[in-house]
């Protein structure tokens, strides 16, 4: 495998391979995650959770549970004393269920034990008498369906209407497209510590990707004041969106203040898939309007997402999905509308690429509708109506930086084709090791995929970042409450100091709520931007301060804003975004025509970044994000059997493995500085998995003939078409 | 109960065990050994791969009190108390093959065993070889760069051997 375009530079600064800060923990096993945490007298909480998808609670007998040796506490939504709600946009899911459930994974009694083992044996104890109702499943149904809580069911809906809605094209194509359930199955599981003071407060340590939020949240439940709930971050392992909600925090926090202990607490795998929300389920409905030679007239599309039993984040996945619905073209007139629901599924909320990857699939599944229409090369058609800077998306809003789709279609396409292997070993076949695959049924399948999406949150949010730096003889120290998932941004936070400063020595201080103010979420690509631009602006003081004669300890903090965005308006107008990344990948895939088995070969791929900050980082974002988008495009999906969770495991959940990944080939990282931005960088982290799922879907239509409409092509689509 | 394990080459009290804890759990939490991670606790990911009697095993799926009388090597035990790292531990900071690195102690076990049984793997051989080890940041290229660029270190660092 190779990554051409990859630059191994040297030094620490900015534009450098800098080494991570942690790595050599992380290489020895001595890195701190939030499930190696440990504290003396600590005892270990366990949840219990709804079997069913909805049901009404008629009562809850927590006595043989606490009569059982060794268990220290059992609670139940008696014992919230603050508010038994939470959530991102509404606190709308309680601490723990009291009349009724909600879906299938739903929290109803915590127990804390001095064994994990005995607290898991404590919760099963507990006796729920459920009446069970009739679960809402179907996102469309749900829509007129009686409201399955006091909020309602339809969390958002959205109309898009730009320029001439009635205008008609040439040529028109039409299309249903679907998206299965993808879970962010990060390696890291759920945990964390809560440990009790002295005076009704509490200190969390926990992994998580926004600490304010999640100790506003926290505080909120329990009943304090936000100072009263301390929170630093833990080592997290890998988040993806799946830590932006509250999990176990308010649960493991009672668990503390109740028996004035630290209580530990880690989600087993199966916990895990029903403890934090999915990405959205998408039925989505396109037709597409064109002239003759191949320029978009018009795009109408209805999006459906699937928010499940709570709202998380799905009002502002929707706004995505229905402002990218179109594309990175030049699309002179839409007409969008979009609906986020409520069922008894399981919640969904945040995943990288949040919207944009459900709304990529429908797109470009339809461009290459399009393009098999009007006699056109698929490329050449994206080519024809590829957005460029000074262009507007269907809200209207003009696209005022960089915007080189043209540029990655081009470079993407032109990448070398990898040679056809005459004489394949079995391994390299679809099936792998099973040795399944007869080489004379393979065929060979190219498909090509564009997307694009916003950086940093959108609609009038304020999503500031903090930094302090103090510079105290010639060592810099870096305090940021941003999380740190894996992503890199200590290693950047520490080469944006060394530049400004021109010193070596930068300690990056654990991220914590006490001391400094919120980061915002380590999501929507944005930390780059927003953190990085709050660790430039604090050691740009401190430069002046220096250079302004000034000796001893210099410390700065700066609190760094991106320019306003303002909510969509009634038509779904308004400048609601702050800044696009876009991307391009062409998939190669082998198909086992027979058993359906899929073999991705090849990802090419281009991607717009700004300026690449440290060229390893910004690899391994990319071969993480397509790794991420090839699992959605053949295997990863959470099966829903009428709101039951029918293979939360990594023996039934699949993600690729080693022998599943394609080489990835990166072809051209354009470099065009994206003004407003902190050196010119865009993030780059979700743009890697928007259009990979695309483009492998589309390869495999190529190979076999079939419409396929829907992700993960499953074998069956293939051998039982 | 009480029973002894001999982990990473020192002779180890268990007391006061439940029998059916696992070998991870009781490295994890009783001998105060967390480098082997928890993330399927069902021999799925790779995650808290160790070596029993120099084969690679899945912690989590071996209970602990069987593990007695037999050599358990763990991640801790790969850089001999003086914090020099392996050859393999620095080519994956070399390479970036970490990111979160959760994955990354059972991966570090795997890539040194495999090099161990096979120090030239081809390109399949090797992508078999960590293929029972999750990773969800890396996309698997940065850690597939690193084992090769061990197998290219080691092979440059050995004199070519005299025919027989």
């Amino acid at each position: 495998m190779t990554v051409t375009g990859e630059r191994l530079r040297t030094g620490r600064g900015l534009g450098t391979s800098a080494a991570r800060p942690d790595g050599v923990p992380k290489v020895s096993g001595t890195f701190g995650f939030s499930s190696d945490l440990h504290a003396d007298g600590m005892v270990w909480g366990h949840v219990l959770r709804s079997p069913h998808p909805s049901a009404r609670i008629l009562g809850v007998d927590i006595g043989p549970a606490l009569a059982m040796a060794g268990v220290h506490a059992v609670l139940t939504a008696d014992d919230v004393p603050g508010t038994n709600g939470f959530g991102l946009e509404h606190a709308d899911q309680p601490v723990f269920a009291r009349d009724v459930v909600r879906f299938t994974g739903e929290a109803v009694a915590a127990v804390a034990a001095d064994h994990p083992d005995t607290a898991r044996r404590a919760a099963q104890a507990i006796v729920v008498h459920y009446e069970p109702v009739e679960p809402v499943v179907d996102p469309e149904a749900a829509i007129v369906a009686a409201p399955i809580h006091p909020d309602g069911n339809v969390f958002r809906h959205l109309v898009i209407r730009h320029g001439d809605i009635a205008a008609e094209g040439d040529v028109v194509v039409e299309g249903t497209y679907e998206v299965g359930m993808q879970d962010q199955a990060f390696m890291g599981p759920e945990s964390g510590l809560a440990v009790p003071d002295d005076v009704g407060g509490v200190d969390l340590y926990m992994s998580t990707q926004w600490l304010h939020v999640d100790r506003d949240q926290v505080a909120d439940c329990l009943g304090l004041a936000p100072e009263q709930v301390r929170l630093t971050l833990a080592g997290v392992g890998g988040a993806f969106g799946a830590r932006e909600d509250v999990s176990m925090q308010v649960h493991i926090c009672l668990l503390a203040l109740h028996t004035g202990r630290p209580v530990k607490m880690v989600f087993s795998r199966e916990e895990s898939f029903l403890g934090h929300v999915h990405r959205h389920p998408a039925r989505m409905h396109y037709r597409h309007h064109a002239t003759r030679d191949g320029r978009l007239v018009k795009v109408e599309a209805r999006m459906l997402l699937d928010g499940g039993a709570y709202a998380s984040t799905s009002g502002p996945v929707l706004v995505n999905a229905c402002c990218f619905a179109a594309g990175p073209y030049h699309v002179p007139n839409a007409l969008i509308e979009g609906w986020a629901v409520r069922t008894n599924n399981p919640p969904c909320g945040a995943m990288r690429g949040f919207g944009a990857v459900q709304a990529c699939f429908g797109h470009e599944s339809q461009m290459d509708r399009l393009a098999a229409e009007l006699g056109l090369d698929p490329v050449e058609l994206r080519l024809r109506n590829a957005m460029r800077t000074g262009d507007c998306i269907p809200t209207g809003q003009v696209v005022s930086g960089a915007a080189p789709v043209a540029e990655l279609i081009r470079t993407c396409a032109a990448a070398p084709l990898p040679a056809l292997d005459p004489a394949p070993s079995p391994m390299s076949m679809p099936g792998g090791s099973g040795r399944a695959a007869d080489a004379g049924r393979v065929r060979r399948g190219v498909g090509f995929a564009v997307g694009f999406k916003n950086l940093m949150y959108s609609a009038g949010f304020d999503d500031f970042s903090t930094a302090r730096v103090r510079l105290d003889e010639g060592v810099a120290t870096v305090t940021c409450a941003a999380a740190e998932v894996g992503q890199g941004f200590v290693t950047l936070a520490q080469q944006i100091v060394r530049d400004v400063l021109g010193v070596d020595e930068v300690v990056v201080a654990p991220a914590e709520t006490m001391t400094i103010g919120s980061a915002g979420s380590t999501s929507a690509s944005r930390q780059t931007w927003m953190s990085g631009g709050a660790v430039q602006g604090a050691a740009l003081a401190v430069r002046a301060r220096l250079e302004a004669g000034q000796t001893g300890p210099i410390e700065e903090t700066y609190e760094h804003h991106h320019p306003p965005t303002f909510p969509l308006d009634d038509n779904g107008q308004g400048n609601a975004h702050v800044s696009y990344v876009f991307a391009a990948h062409r998939a190669v895939v082998d198909v086992d025509l027979d058993l359906g088995l899929v073999r991705v070969v090849e990802i090419a791929t281009s991607q717009d970044v700004g300026r690449v900050l440290n060229p390893v980082q910004v690899v391994g974002q990319i071969e993480g994000g397509i790794a991420q988008g090839v699992g959605l495009a053949v295997m990863e999906e959470i099966v829903l059997d009428r709101g039951l969770v029918r293979n939360a495991s990594f023996t039934d959940y699949l993600i690729p493995t080693a022998l599943d990944m394609p080489t990835v080939t990166v072809a051209a990282l354009i470099e065009e500085p994206e003004p407003g931005a902190p050196f010119g960088a865009k993030g780059v982290g979700e743009p890697p998995t928007i259009s990979s799922s695309a483009a492998v879907a589309a390869a495999i239509r190529a190979a076999t003939g079939l419409a396929l409409p829907r992700i993960p092509v499953r074998p069956q689509d293939i051998a039982l078409a | 109960m009480t029973f002894r394990l001999t982990v990473n080459g020192r002779p180890r009290d268990v007391e006061g065990a439940w029998l059916g804890e696992s070998l991870l759990y009781v490295l994890r939490e009783r001998l105060g050994l967390p480098g082997s991670k928890n993330a399927c606790e069902q021999g799925e990911c790779g995650s808290c791969s160790v070596r029993l009697d120099d084969r690679l095993v899945c912690a989590c799926l071996v209970l602990a009190a069987e593990a007695q009388g037999r050599s358990v090597a763990t991640v801790e035990g790969l850089s001999a108390g003086d914090r020099t790292l392996t050859d393999v531990q620095q080519a994956f900071l070399d390479q970036g093959a970490v990111q979160c690195g959760f994955c990354t102690p059972g991966l570090v076990m795997s890539v040194h065993d495999l090099l161990d049984r096979n120090p030239a793997p081809d390109e399949l051989e090797l992508r078999e070889a960590i293929s029972g080890n999750l990773c969800r940041c890396t996309g698997y290229g940065r850690i597939l760069a690193a084992a090769r660029t061990v197998v290219e270190r080691r092979a440059a660092a050995t004199p070519e051997r005299e025919l027989p």
